[in-house]
């Protein structure tokens, strides 16, 4: 397998959203709007790829009964880390993603690419196995998004371009599932031919 | 891939990996501390910029009881006389509590509000936050009796499918505009 596959696997082969249907609470509850989506997607590829290399590090010497504790405690670890940052330095974003933020730490993606891919490779392919994953649902996360915000507010990245209020529906849950649905029908139609 | 597992590598490695870990989070939130402090600060100062008409010398945080519940505010004090109340005023939203900051003038007019922190619906009670028509309402208001949305008869027009925020929001605004009367009254005495 080469490097350049492992980068690209994660947009269209391993898709986390639309193939590996992976992380959907985070996806559902926080594609509002464009730049949620997108601060979500950017918070859990820093996980990612973080938690990717310390894992592929690890992998060698923990024990075999006690992996998935090791891997979880350093995940945990890293997610408090984003919080304080993002605490710090972007409140906004702190504020809007609120509870999501931890919730990184059961997020599927996170642990899954941890057991399926780091703990079997090398630093750098996991590391790019953590790029690729993570801008894949950063990017799925943000069509959603983009998506969502058009129907359900008329604007895009909050520059609005539609007055009056929009279809309520798809700002709500019931909006997430249709967009989420046919995005994901669209998306094996024509990209997932493998 | 992993090594065997003992009883005595087992306990090694996971109180090693426990211990780096909570040494990397003790470094991580010494040196986020500060900024993490200045943000927060920064925050409340704004929203009480955003809520005081301009001039005026703000004081620290007074905390007081009002009706069983209890308020912090700052005054603002201009020509040695308190100009005006900036007000934490919390109440419960639809989707959790809804923490307002109010500004108000000794003699209760509104001069402005702002949200500190919610929980309403993305793009429905959220929009408390951003409505400029809903928000723009509150302006030199002077309620004498407490606040209610248009649908109980009162005269605010509450934002659109968002009922239960837009009357969670107008409570707010009347308890601190209550509050204010009280302390303004007891100021003059």
């Amino acid at each position: 397998m080469s490097k350049w596959s492992i980068l690209t696997d994660g947009f269209v082969k391993n898709n986390p959203t639309f193939v590996l249907v992976l992380g959907m609470c985070p996806t559902l509850a926080t594609t509002t709007s464009a730049m949620n989506g997108l601060e979500m997607g950017l918070a859990t590829l820093f996980v990612l790829v973080l938690s990717n290399i310390v894992i592929s590090l690890l992998a060698p010497v923990v024990p075999d009964k006690v992996h998935i504790p090791v891997y979880i405690v350093v995940i945990a670890t890293f997610v408090t880390v984003l919080q304080f940052i993002m605490q710090a330095y972007t409140p906004d974003a702190y504020k809007t993603l609120g509870l999501f933020i931890p919730l990184i730490v059961v997020n599927c993606i996170v642990l899954g690419r941890a057991e399926a891919f780091a703990n079997k490779h090398g630093v750098l392919e996991s590391l790019l196995d953590g790029v690729g994953v993570g801008l894949g649902f950063t990017v799925s996360l943000t069509v959603i998004g983009i998506v969502r915000e058009i129907l359900g507010s008329g604007s895009v990245f909050g520059w609005k371009f539609i007055p009056g209020d929009g279809i309520l529906a798809f700002v709500m849950a019931p909006g997430a599932f249709l967009v989420l649905g046919y995005l994901m029908v669209l998306f094996n139609k024509y990209l997932k031919k493998s | 891939m992993a090594a065997k597992s003992t009883l005595k590598n087992m306990a090694l490695c996971l109180t090693l990996v426990c211990l780096v870990c909570s040494a990397i989070l003790a470094v991580i939130y010494a040196v986020t501390y500060d900024p993490i402090q200045a943000a927060e600060k920064k925050a409340l100062t704004e929203s009480i910029g955003q809520v005081l008409p301009d001039g005026g010398e703000l004081s620290d945080v007074v905390s007081a009881e009002f009706d069983g519940k209890k308020f912090d505010y700052y005054v603002s004090t201009a020509d040695g006389a308190p100009a005006a109340y900036a007000v934490k005023s919390t109440t419960v939203g639809f989707g959790g509590p809804l923490t307002l900051m109010v500004g108000v003038l000794p003699d209760g007019t509104v001069y402005n509000t702002s949200v500190l922190s919610h929980s309403e619906t993305p793009g429905l009670g959220a929009k408390c936050n951003t409505d400029t028509k809903f928000m723009d309402q509150w302006k030199g208001l002077r309620p004498d009796k407490v606040i209610k949305v248009t649908k109980d008869g009162g005269d605010i027009d509450a934002i659109t499918a968002s009922t239960i925020t837009s009357r969670a929001y107008s409570l707010a605004v009347s308890n601190a505009v209550a509050f204010v009367r009280s302390i303004a009254n007891k100021e003059e005495e």
